[in-house]
């Protein structure tokens, strides 16, 4: 089955992100608090050896499974839609102690109220995609 | 080993496998970026046919669909099979400033005050999980991207509005920690 590689790869990401406790609340506010290193190590390490492997798929010009070029889509250029955006963002990554990744692995872990935080989530891209033309961006 | 992988794993452990995740979906020839299923959902559940956003070919997401619900069954994976049951080690301070505002120290992974079955029966604690879910759902949309599509995939190919979203990100979540927590809890 041609998807089984992305549920897996699904998989190992939903028991990293419980086994270094990133899908809890108290490590998201202990985070925005500045009490621990813990989350700023993990998102540290991904990003110095994310930034190493992009490097070097580039530099090598590697290519994907099926033989494509692997090609990066560079970030549209602006700043109002990267700041408001990302403090709405964190205003809710703080107030719900998950991110989109997390929201899901937590429903996997049976908290099962994080549902309507899920439905949130979903409301509010909808909201977003309803209000588009109208926002700075 | 079970044993081993029981334990809550370190940082450095955790940071190398998410950078080897963003790796592999890169060798699939996708991009890694979690929060673009919330458009896909909404795409799948035919609101292309109202609002443009949506109207795309979704079904060219599908991979991502089956990345989140291998993350629904890691979650299950390791609450049913490598799980201790302990509660997260968070720092002294970080368990004084949260019982200020009320929660108790912890005891699992989340707080019973927020994620546990009696929130349920909570109108202040649904609307808070609501109001949370639609910042979230509405910020990622607009910033076009979440933790893992500006923090992890855009800062690791250098893009500088991948940057100016995490600073957002973190002024917004230092203003929920100390502005409004103290108003909410």
């Amino acid at each position: 089955m041609k998807g089984l590689k992305f549920t897996l790869t699904g998989i190992l990401f939903g028991i990293v992100m419980s086994k270094s406790e990133a899908i809890s609340w108290y490590r998201i506010q202990e985070m925005f608090r500045f009490q621990s290193f813990h989350m700023y190590g993990i998102i540290g390490t991904a990003v110095v050896l994310g930034v190493i492997a992009v490097y070097l798929i580039k530099k090598y010009n590697l290519r994907d499974y099926q033989g494509n070029p692997i090609t990066f889509t560079p970030k549209e250029k602006s700043v109002p839609r990267y700041l408001f955006g990302g403090i709405i963002f964190g205003l809710g990554w703080a107030l719900v102690g998950a991110c989109p990744g997390p929201l899901f692995v937590n429903l996997g872990y049976a908290y099962w109220p994080i549902l309507i935080a899920i439905f949130g989530g979903v409301a509010g891209t909808y909201l977003y995609g309803v209000l588009k033309d109208r926002l700075p961006h | 080993m079970l044993e081993t992988l029981s334990q809550p794993w370190p940082w450095y452990v955790s940071g190398a496998v998410i950078a080897l995740i963003m790796v592999i979906i890169l060798f699939f020839g996708k991009s890694f970026g979690f929060s673009s299923n919330l458009r896909v959902i909404c795409a799948a559940c035919g609101a292309g046919k109202r609002v443009p956003f949506f109207d795309f070919n979704w079904k060219d997401q599908r991979w991502n669909l089956l990345f989140l619900v291998g993350a629904i069954l890691g979650g299950w994976i390791s609450s049913t099979f490598l799980s201790n049951g302990e509660a997260v080690q968070i720092s002294q301070s970080t368990i004084q400033d949260i019982q200020a505002l009320g929660f108790s120290a912890p005891q699992g992974m989340q707080p019973e005050e927020l994620f546990g079955m009696e929130s349920l029966f909570s109108f202040k604690t649904i609307a808070l999980l609501l109001g949370g879910g639609l910042l979230i759902g509405f910020g990622s949309r607009h910033a076009g991207g979440c933790t893992s599509g500006h923090a992890i995939s855009g800062l690791s190919n250098l893009q500088w509005p991948s940057l100016v979203a995490v600073i957002g990100f973190f002024i917004g979540g230092l203003i929920m920690t100390f502005l409004l927590f103290p108003l909410i809890f």
